[in-house]
Formats: C-alpha cells, structure tokens, sequence
C-alpha cells in the first residue's frame, strides 16, 4: 500500500523570501540538517525542471532526486527520488506555499506518498514525517531568523552577540529644544524579546517634548534619549523573538522612549511587520497617529454614520488622520486650527466646517453647525480650552482628552459632567496595542485605509537627526502641518 | 473577471472550525456582519443546491446558493443569486487546512466575479476586507476565547 505524510506549518516570513529559498532546489544542504552536501548532476541548473539532485547526508546516506515540476506562480514544487540508499520508493514530494494575507505570513504543505519493503512503513514515515520535514521546517525558520538568506545573497549580515556603534540624540538635562544633542552610542546585542533595529525615519511627536522638559521623568530619566516611534530593518533578534526575522522592514511604537538614534533595541511585542507599498517616513509620520485614530473611532468614539466629531488641531498630524477617517467612514466632522492657512489644509482633509480659533472660542460655532453639539470631541489643547469643550459637547457626548497643549487640566468634577450626561476619557495608546497581535491588527487597519484613500499619505516636515532641536521648535512654534519626521 | 484572495490562520483545528462555518445558515452565529439567515424552502443546509436568504446589518438582502460542499476538503463554495452590491458571476469558495505542526488551521476565503467598470476597488476592498477578513477576525477572537 502507498504510504502518505503530510505536514504544514505557518513560517513567519513573506511568501517571495520563504520561496526564494526553497524553488532553490539546490539549497538544502545551507539549511536543512539533514543534509551534508548537494549539488545538481550534469552542470544543469538547479531551476531546470528535470535536473537531478545528489544529496549525502549527514547519516551517510546517499539520495538523488529529480526536479518534476516547479511553478513560481502557484509556489510549488514537485520532485522524485530516482536513487536511494534508503528504501523508499515510488516517492514524489511536493512542496506548497500559500500566503497568509492576514499578517503577510507564509502557509508551507509538505507532502509526499511512497512504498517501503514489508515491515518498514512505520519507520519510514516517521523517518519522513519527522526527520525531513518537520525538522526542515524548524531549520528553515532558523536560517531566516539568522539571516542566513539575505547573507546568501551577499547582504551584509551583523553578528547578533556584538554591539554596534549608533548616532542618538541625547540629553543630559530637562529643558527646551537646546538641550537635543547628537553623540555617539552602542548599542548591545538584543536581550531576550528584543529586537535590533536599524532606523531610517523616526516620528516626532508632541509627547516627546512632555518628556524633553522633564514633565514625566519616571519615563524618561537623564541622560535620556526621547522617541516613541520610528521604522526601519531588523539588524537582528533575540532569544524568544517570534514572527520578526533579520531584514524584515519593520516600524515600532515603544511606551519606551529612545527612538532618537540610528539604531536602537525595542521589545519585539511592539513591533509591525512593513507591507512594501508603505516606505519609512509614512510609517514614522502615521504609525502613533494612524493607530490613535483608529482606536478613538473604532473603541472610544464607535463612530457612525451621521455621528458629530468636534476635532481640535486639525490640521496637525493626528487631527488631519481623525477627520479624513471619521469622514470616510460617514461622521460629520468639524475642525479647529489656529490660522487661516491650516484652515485650508482641514477642509481639505474633510472637515465640514474649519474654526480658525486662536484664542480657544469655538463653542459658538460649533453649535452654530451641530445644533444640540458634538458627540465626540478630540481634545488635545487641555485647560484653557475646558469651557468650550464642556459648552460645544451634546448631551451624552463624549469628551476625550489626549493632550494639554495649553496646560494642564484642572480635575474634573464628576457632578458637572452631570449636566450634560457627559463621559470623558484620557486614554494612552498603549492600552490599546497590548497584546502584540491588536498592535498589528490596527497597524494593518491603517495601512489599508491609506490603500483605500480614506487616510491620506501625511505630509511630512523632514529634518535630519542632528537636527532634533529644530524639529522640537517647529512643533512648538504651532506652525507645522502635518507630520514631523526625523531621518537618518 | 476579479480575483479576491484573502488568508489567515486560526488557532484551533480545522475539525472544530469546520464545525462551526459548515452551516451554509450559520453566519449569524459568527459573521458580525450578517443579521439574520434563513434556508429558502425548508431545505437543510447541508443539502447542495439549497439557497441561503440573508440580511446584512445594514439591510441589504443577500441571496446565495450552495455549489459544493465537502467535509472531507473542508470547504464549501458557493455564488450570489441576489444582492446590492452589483456583482455578477460572483463564485466564492472558503476553505480550511489543517496546519499539522501545532493543531491550528489554515483559512483561504476566495472569490471571482465581474462588476461595472470602475467599481473594482471598492468591491475589492468590500468584500476582500469587509467580508473575508472581517469574518477571520471574527473566527479568530472566536476561538482564542476557548
């Protein structure tokens, strides 16, 4: 009776790097254990169907195989042993990928049928099952993880134990964007979790000037380097790291500031594999910004069609992704900005209404648009603004502060917000990217949105690393649009 | 003629997941966008040939009809008789894989069909996104619960 194995398994690589390895029918003896030495007979090539393969294996064994059918389109490949020191016969493999669009992941089938002598099926399936291709698979994932395919190909490959020298912006006390300044570091070999990250772009936001002027040392103690969030390629993974294997571009959002440096370590729990059709700078300028977006209209404001947004700073980085989204997916949305040039960029972005309120009067207006006022509002400006959120909110609103641009809120008294059935939120992103996989759901909303058209690419201020105090001062100066981004 | 591929990976084996998509009238029971679902003519729902009469959440009326079914395969094709969103020819297929090396599946949810020029994306995006991959996400949160 024909004997049957078949195995699978999920490899967390793209479909094009787990297949460049295996339509290689020459590369076994690179990855797999088993194999001591293979080379192709006959000075064919080893993506010539019907070449033949001469393996010897580790055991001593001697096996030839031949190429019956590759296909590039569907990721297949079938082949046949024509010579063995083993007994199987009538043996014909084939090797399957699909992929895994949710995730950008790698499904791989395995399956063979053969013959054996009497007596011996049960050794030679196991022999099969688990000698060759579950333990293929467990060395393909490590040649990944190792980079050894990218070596391969003549990348450059860093010893994963070594520190590396970096450029990071650093500073030695708490103050204003002078205190930025670029020195040399190292960065060690990544601990368990972690993984290395070699960055090109690194996104500026207003959080990281909260911790330049010392307003939360717990986090971000001296020397100290701010940063929340950058992309860039894995150099390297440490122990325990799933899911992110060495040049996979990659972009982070890290509670951990530090991100002002040309490489650095972060917790692979906080990062996102790249698609191709986003490049560095978009996902430095919308990582932080396109996930908070996504969680204030999806979790916090549960936005739908109809739904009344009041959305300060629209024509900053988050405020622009809020209204473009919450307008695409049918909210009416009306903006605040500071002047008439932002003003344009907000109705651009679709609001329905921009309010130029340099002063923070705006409650007049928005009732003049909303009627009974805002379900939702997005609030980075903080106290002095307290009133006129309060007065611009609709019964049973819900006011959801992010920021304090003008300073520090006073507590709120739960009896006011009695008045008006109202709820107030002051969330922090990072209850909403735990675990890993709500991160990459999220990430994978964003990128898609910006695919559809319902986000649009940002417009980005790029200034180079060194020049982080500049960028500091732009942000503060109130005169930027859109997002900031540092680059390396 | 448009191509819609969409994949994951669920975390319990295709035998249980199966269990629970192989209702051709089972979608309300895990599809967040579907409302309702009945069988046209008393049929059972594992008859092939029988009609699924649906609403989505939005309202729209869906009417599909059961092409192939196979317990063995894991996998269940099926094409739209009736509905608002303007497609044509539309044969869709969802399709289980057990992943042998820790007792997970593989989920393919494929479609093909023909629309008014223009409209390409948007339907793409529709069903690919909306469809597919909501209901993976929904199969996914299903069964990690367990």
């Amino acid at each position: 009776m024909l004997q049957k194995v078949v195995r699978s398994t999920v490899i967390d690589a793209p479909i094009e790097r787990v297949w460049d390895v295996l339509r290689d029918f020459n590369s076994h003896h690179q990855w797999h254990e088993v194999v001591q030495e293979s080379r192709i007979e006959v000075g064919r090539q080893s993506s010539q169907v019907g070449c033949v393969r001469a393996f010897r294996l580790k055991d001593g064994n001697f096996i030839r195989e031949q190429l019956l059918a590759l296909d590039d389109r569907e990721y297949r490949s079938t082949y046949c042993i024509v010579e063995a020191t083993v007994p199987l016969r009538r043996y014909v493999a084939t090797v399957t990928l699909k992929p895994v669009t949710d995730g950008n992941r790698t499904f791989w089938h395995w399956e063979s049928t053969f013959a054996t002598p009497p007596g011996e099926e049960r050794r030679l399936r196991d022999l099969v099952a688990t000698g060759v291709y579950e333990a293929g698979f467990e060395n393909l994932r490590r040649h990944l993880r190792q980079g050894m395919d990218l070596q391969h190909r003549g990348a450059a490959v860093m010893p994963s134990a070594l520190p590396v020298s970096c450029r990071q912006v650093r500073q030695d006390r708490y103050g204003g964007p002078e205190v930025l300044t670029l020195s040399q570091g190292e960065v060690p070999a990544p601990g368990q979790g972690e993984v290395r990250i070699v960055q090109r772009a690194i996104g500026v936001n207003y959080f990281d000037i909260y911790l330049r002027r010392g307003l939360i040392p717990a986090l971000m103690p001296l020397p100290g380097t701010p940063g929340m969030e950058a992309a860039g390629t894995v150099l390297n993974v440490g122990d325990g790291v799933g899911g992110l294997m060495p040049g996979d571009r990659v972009a982070y959002l890290c509670p951990q500031p530090g991100a002002y440096a040309s490489i650095r370590n972060v917790p692979a729990e906080t990062v996102v594999r790249l698609p191709a059709s986003i490049d560095d700078e978009v996902a430095a300028a919308l990582l932080l910004k396109g996930i908070t977006a996504d969680y204030l209209l999806r979790d916090l404001g549960r936005v739908s069609s109809g739904q009344r947004w009041l959305v300060h700073a629209a024509a900053g980085g988050l405020g622009l992704a809020v209204c473009a989204w919450a307008r695409a997916l049918g909210a009416r949305v009306i903006g605040t900005v500071s002047s008439e040039s932002k003003a344009r960029i907000a109705r651009d972005a679709g609001c329905e209404d921009v309010i130029v309120a340099p002063n923070y009067q705006f409650s007049r207006a928005v009732l003049r648009s909303f009627g009974q006022g805002a379900d939702v509002i997005v609030d980075g400006l903080g106290e002095q603004a307290r009133d006129e959120n309060f007065a611009s909110l609709a019964p049973a609103g819900h006011w959801i502060s992010l920021g304090q641009a003008t300073g520090a809120l006073r507590p709120i008294d739960p009896d006011w917000l009695v008045a008006k059935s109202a709820s107030f939120s002051r969330p922090v992103v990072f209850a909403y990217t735990q675990p890993r996989t709500r991160l990459v759901e999220r990430a994978e909303r964003v990128w898609q949105a910006l695919a559809q058209g319902q986000l649009r690419a940002p417009l980005i201020e790029r200034h180079g690393l060194e020049h982080a105090a500049r960028a500091h001062e732009r942000l503060e100066s109130r005169q930027t649009t859109g997002a900031l981004v540092l680059v390396v | 003629m448009i191509r819609i591929y969409v994949s994951s990976v669920i975390d319990a084996s295709a035998d249980s997941v199966w269990s629970r998509i192989r209702d051709f009238n089972g979608l309300p029971g895990w599809h967040p966008a579907i409302a309702d679902s009945r069988i046209e003519n008393q049929q059972p729902a594992d008859r092939v040939g029988c009609i699924r009469h649906f609403h989505t959440r939005d309202g729209g009326l869906i009417r599909e009809r059961l092409l192939a079914l196979s317990d063995f395969d894991f996998a269940c094709t099926y094409e739209i008789l009736e509905s608002p969103m303007g497609v044509e020819h539309y044969v869709a297929t969802l399709k289980l894989t057990p992943v042998t090396d820790g007792g997970r599946c593989f989920a393919e949810w494929s479609a093909e069909f023909e629309c008014a020029p223009g409209r390409e994306r948007e339907l793409s995006d529709l069903i690919g996104q909306g469809v597919f991959q909501g209901g993976f996400d929904a199969l996914k949160k299903l069964f990690s619960r367990r």
